[in-house]
């Protein structure tokens, strides 16, 4: 027997997975710049709100003040420091960007599984109404939902995980479907796989990376949700400080202080840019079949 | 009462061009510890019989018809769940293709283990212990560092001792085994073959092995069923095949074996005229009459029954055993 083995042992390949990604995804100058982006928006997210002070105290001395060594990017109309709204709101758009994707992500990837996995009137059913909802436009849908749910920050994530709903099972179903009919899948059954044993440690760990790719597109969209529905009145309500609530505030003083909406308008820029330019990265890196 | 009966085994599937009889009418029982061969060209039925004894046949637009019965219980009967409970436990199957049958995202321990806990509820470590083992059954040296390997860290012979060693971990009573040598480098396959033949002497497991590689047979197998268009044409202990075939069929696969005369130049190779005919309908004839050097009037008038020919060896020809044709070495 062992006689047997010898004659088919290869060595033992010890190529870590994880170093080669890593890497791959280093060589990619953009996907370097919106890993720095992004980490310094979760940073900003984080760390900024502790050391920036009250978004709220108003200092009356100094309205549309602009940035000095005091108030780092100036003051707003009601006297407060345009630095801290900055960073709390950016708190704000991390939680509605990561927490609607992520609620899309766990309510939308079953449900793909499923239809992918189960075909059948079933599937037919969940697609045909999910193509319904992908024809309207994700701003639209979520501007809707908003409207229909009532402004607050935890509506506006309800909102944009719904919205973002359709696409997440779009994706997972179609990864499911083409690894359904794959060997060891039958391998699976054969072996005496429940379907849900099949759909959660068969489909899904080898459908990760095109969701990896997926949510990292769907943040910054969500994140840009956000302020939309922000600056339509339709989201974050005054006072509490959200890069869309500030533009809002900003369009009234366009001409005495067009800090106030560069500033928040640079930070969605550049945040959503992040993302975008790390999903590049991701995709390249992970999914090379979406070429 | 044999280990596993298969009795009057019909499989229809329906598509757009109308119904496909890929089995007509398979009768067969696997005795306990045997490994019997089904053998056969593609497109005979083979896979599609092996596939159906653990219900593996997608469930629309397929019939099936007859009896599958493991220890008495008759498989056909049972439902979805109670098959869940069956496959992998008391049947296994392993597949041709090593290179895609394993989870890619997983060391192949962890496969290995899942499968225990699934069917023996064992904890982790036990459960662990017991792949290592099985590892080492199927002759995979340095078994313990292998379990932390993914599939794609192994070769296609190594990957399909891993199969095999999922298929045995729950030490079943029967192993489908379709063309499990079939992907493989010629020199790998004698070794995965030995692992069966072992694993049904110090197991006492019983294989089914699919295969249309007569060498394959004459290696492992004891006993042999021959299948043509959906049925099976001859039925014998592997000895007596090889010694003595009945059937034209039979003894034109044989001829189309590749030997050494052949290669010395001594032999050209034969091959059998023809081409299997389409599973569209099932005539009352010998199926093989059209493609047979010693076919008359009455094979194509009725269809000849699987008769015994002699101990333990049946036939289904009018003009069976090796009377001279002409081309027969």
């Amino acid at each position: 027997m062992s006689q047997v083995g010898l004659a088919t042992a290869a060595p033992v390949v010890r190529v870590s997975q994880g170093r080669r990604l890593r890497r791959r995804f280093l060589r990619r100058p953009m996907a370097v710049i919106g890993l720095v982006l992004v980490a310094a928006f979760v940073l900003l997210a984080l760390v900024g709100p502790l050391v920036s002070g009250d978004p709220l105290a108003q200092d009356f001395g100094a309205r549309l003040a602009p940035p000095s060594a005091h108030h780092l990017l100036g003051t707003d109309d009601l006297g407060r420091d345009v630095f801290a709204r900055i960073a709390h709101g950016a708190r704000v758009s991390l939680l509605a960007g990561v927490a609607s994707t992520a609620l899309a992500v766990v309510v939308g990837v079953p449900i793909g599984l499923g239809a992918g996995y189960f075909r059948g009137w079933l599937d037919s059913a969940i697609m045909r109404l999910n193509d319904v909802l992908l024809a309207f436009p994700f701003l639209i849908f979520a501007v809707g939902l908003a409207a229909i749910l009532g402004a607050s920050l935890r509506n506006v994530v309800l909102a944009l995980a719904i919205a973002q709903l359709p696409s997440v099972i779009r994706i997972t179903r179609g990864e499911a479907l083409v690894l359904r009919d794959q060997d060891f899948v039958s391998g699976a059954v054969a072996d005496g796989a429940r379907p849900i044993t099949i759909m959660f440690r068969y489909l899904l760990p080898n459908s990760l990376n095109a969701l990896i790719v997926q949510a990292t597109v769907a943040i910054p969209g969500a994140i840009i949700g956000e302020a939309a529905l922000s600056f339509l009145g339709l989201g974050v309500q005054p006072p509490t400080p959200s890069w869309g609530v500030m533009l809002t505030t900003a369009q009234q003083f366009l001409a005495q202080a067009p800090q106030l909406a560069i500033f928040p308008g640079l930070m969605i820029a550049l945040a959503t840019l992040g993302f975008n330019l790390l999903g590049d990265g991701l995709r390249d890196v992970l999914d090379p079949r979406s070429h | 009462m044999s280990l596993l009966e298969v009795e009057d085994l019909r499989v229809t599937f329906t598509t757009e061009d109308g119904p496909v009889l890929a089995v007509k009418r398979m009768s067969f029982a696997l005795e306990s510890g045997e490994i019997l061969a089904l053998v056969g060209e593609s497109g005979c039925g083979k896979s599609v019989t092996a596939m159906s004894i653990p219900r593996l046949l997608p469930t629309s637009g397929v019939e099936i018809e007859g009896a599958v019965r493991l220890g008495g219980r008759d498989l056909t009967a049972l439902a979805e769940r109670d098959l869940e409970a069956l496959r992998g436990k008391e049947i296994s199957v392993v597949f041709q293709e090593p290179m895609t049958s394993l989870n890619p995202a997983y060391t192949v321990g962890r496969q290995i283990v899942e499968v225990l806990r699934r069917h023996e509820r064992l904890n982790s470590r036990k459960a662990l212990d017991r792949a290592v083992e099985l590892l080492e059954l199927v002759g995979i040296p340095d078994a313990r560092r292998r379990c932390d390997s993914y599939p794609h860290q192994l070769s296609g012979g190594m990957r399909q001792r891993v199969m095999i060693a999922i298929g045995v971990a729950c030490n079943p009573k029967v192993l489908i085994a379709d063309e499990p040598t079939t992907a493989l480098d010629v020199t790998i396959q004698a070794g995965v073959l030995e692992v069966i033949a072992n694993l049904r002497d110090t197991l006492g497991t019983a294989v089914v092995l699919i295969t249309h590689d007569l060498g394959v047979v004459a290696k492992v197998a004891d006993r042999v069923v021959v299948m043509y268009a959906g049925r099976s044409v001859e039925e014998a202990p592997v000895d007596s095949l090889f010694a003595a075939p009945q059937h034209p069929y039979t003894m034109g696969l044989i001829d189309a074996l590749p030997s050494s005369a052949l290669l010395r130049g001594t032999r050209r190779l034969e091959e059998i005229p023809g081409m299997v005919p389409p599973p569209t309908s099932d005539p009352d004839e010998c199926e093989f009459a059209a493609r047979c050097p010693r076919a008359s009037a009455r094979c194509t008038s009725a269809r000849p029954a699987l008769k015994v020919s002699e101990a333990e060896h049946r036939v289904a020809c009018y003009h069976p055993g090796r009377k001279e044709v002409g081309r027969v070495s």
